[in-house]
């Protein structure tokens, strides 16, 4: 009974493709797109709401009022600021150090050493993104190895520090693509190493490298960890949004706050869009 | 390729130069769980093991790694399900909005956390309270597996990808249901594939903070969050660093175990 069931079940399933698929895409799509899309909009709406500065409720009435403070008082202004050009300092460090590293990786190591490397690389990112945010607050402490003290400049090294294998990695599988005989046909025509660079390996790493920097420039741009770990009295947007959430219990303000990073990211990729990275990602 | 002499030592130099970069902060934190000073003054004076029996022994850290590893179970055995039924709708049917799904995947991962994580907060405390379910454990599990789904979707599909549908219509032609087939074909080609992702999926969940810190509530605390409180804490530096030095010591596992993965891939084909 419950086998001729099941082999009638699975000629049903096998014959309408379109059940099979909405099957399929059902729980997914409940959870992330109804629940979690659900939860993004809600955000986004309570970001045009207000709270009663005298019980801290919230007054559910569409008003433009917080927006209008994150444009008009300095000092937001200045941390969207300050958040952007950490993120763009961190990508630019990790771009100078990452492309010699991956292009060394990739063309002048041999075959078997490649892979080695490649777990080399690979391997921190494994270990706790908090740990490592630690062991920099360790260095940098007034007696420890570095001992350069905490702030913006500590900030940037930290993050620099921590997605740095992001930036290798993309590099990497961009330049390994790149056969080699472009390389020696550069040489054959004269061309040394610093014109290879410009007219070759550059054009053609470039949406690797934009592909990194997608990841770096984010994932900075969102972080507020590492700012509280290393960074001193420094703050970014990301610790606007957590104070506004803890502390002054401003919801509407916070979600206001945190559509500033998406905004940037959004701007950010339509820009790199028709350099073709994104498919790289 | 023409490289002077010069350049090929600079590249040389600076991939050592990285490397050691990458390396040394995680070696500092490995030789401080040792150092005898409380306050880890440089270079350490003299070794000892207290730290470590310390940490051992303290309650807190062993309740939140406990804590970490239910929430990290969880999140993964969610996405495995989640992730596996998304990439096979995505990778054997063509639909109207499929490259909207995908997106939809890589959102919570593409996000800054910050922004899921109040959105997750803001949704639980709207949707939940009102029928009594706080803040805790299931809220950081669903939290988690939002982020989770993508790293088994990716491993998945890539798997499919390979694999086409003959071994299936040949199951199918000699008389395999549905069922059959799944149990017997595709479920075994895509195992490893499916350990990969879930490893993924509970590094993911193990080691994040950010989303973790709106969804738990008052009495759930994770691993990284009993760091994250305890790290400006002078008097428990000793026994947060050991904590730094145990995850960066397990952390060669999932590396050690990728490897094995794609290795005993390599020799079975």
């Amino acid at each position: 009974m419950t086998r001729t069931l099941r082999r009638r079940l699975a000629a049903f399933l096998h014959r309408h493709a379109g059940v099979r698929l909405s099957l399929l895409l059902s729980a997914p799509m409940l959870w992330l797109g109804v629940a979690y899309l659900g939860a993004l909009a809600a955000l986004l709406v309570s970001a045009l709401w207000s709270t009663d500065t005298f019980t801290g409720n919230l007054v559910k009435e569409v008003t433009w009022v917080n927006f209008q403070e994150l444009l008009t008082v300095e000092v937001y202004r200045t941390i969207a600021l300050r958040s952007v050009g950490v993120a763009a300092a961190v990508t630019l460090i990790d771009l100078v150090i990452a492309f010699p590293m991956a292009f060394a990786m990739a063309k002048l190591a041999p075959p078997r050493a490649q892979r080695w490397l490649v777990i080399a690389v690979l391997t921190p990112l494994w270990a706790s993104y908090l740990v490592k945010a630690y062991a920099w607050r360790v260095m940098l402490s007034a007696d420890g190895v570095l001992g350069w003290g905490y702030g913006l400049t500590a900030t940037i090294v930290t993050l620099s520090y921590l997605w740095l294998p992001y930036m290798i990695l993309p590099i990497y599988a961009g330049l390994e693509r790149l056969p080699n005989s472009l390389l020696e046909a550069a040489g054959d025509l004269g061309a040394r190493g610093g014109r290879t660079f410009r007219t070759v390996v550059w054009p053609l790493a470039f949406p690797a490298v934009i592909a990194g920097s997608v990841f770096t420039f984010s994932l900075s741009l969102g972080d507020y960890i590492t700012v509280k770990i290393v960074g001193g009295r420094s703050q970014l947007i990301g610790n606007v949004v957590y104070d506004n959430i803890g502390a002054a219990n401003n919801l509407p303000f916070a979600a206001a706050v945190a559509t500033v990073p998406v905004l940037i990211m959004l701007v950010y990729l339509a820009a790199v869009r028709r350099t073709g990275a994104l498919e790289n990602l | 390729m023409n490289l002077s002499r010069t350049a090929r030592a600079t590249l040389w130099a600076t991939l050592a130069g990285g490397l050691a970069v990458i390396y040394v902060p995680l070696l500092v934190v490995l030789l401080n769980s040792f150092n005898a000073d409380r306050t880890f003054g440089w270079p350490p004076a003299g070794f000892t093991l207290r730290w470590w029996e310390a940490a051992w022994n303290s309650t807190g850290v062993r309740d939140a790694l406990w804590t970490s590893i239910q929430a990290g179970l969880g999140a993964t055995a969610i996405a495995l399900v989640l992730g596996t039924m998304v990439a096979f709708a995505i990778q054997r049917h063509s639909f109207f909005g499929r490259d909207a799904v995908s997106l939809l995947i890589i959102l919570p991962i593409a996000l800054p956390g910050i922004v899921t994580g109040i959105a997750l907060n803001n949704a639980f405390r709207t949707v939940l309270e009102p029928f009594g379910v706080g803040l805790g454990m299931f809220t950081v599990i669903v939290g988690h597996a939002t982020f989770c789904v993508v790293t088994v979707y990716n491993n998945v599909l890539a798997r499919l990808r390979r694999t086409g549908t003959s071994l299936e219509e040949a199951s199918a032609d000699l008389g395999a249901d549905a069922f059959t087939t799944f149990r017997l074909v595709t479920f075994p080609m895509m195992r490893s594939a499916l350990l990969a992702g879930g490893l993924l999926a509970f590094a993911l969940s193990f080691d994040e903070i950010i989303v973790t810190t709106f969804t738990a509530g008052a009495g759930v605390k994770t691993l990284p969050l009993w760091i994250f409180e305890n790290l400006f804490r002078p008097n428990q530096a000793p026994v947060v660093n050991v904590v730094a030095a145990a995850l960066i010591v397990l952390s060669v596992v999932p590396i050690y175990l990728a490897q094995r993965l794609s290795g005993g891939e390599a020799s079975t084909r």
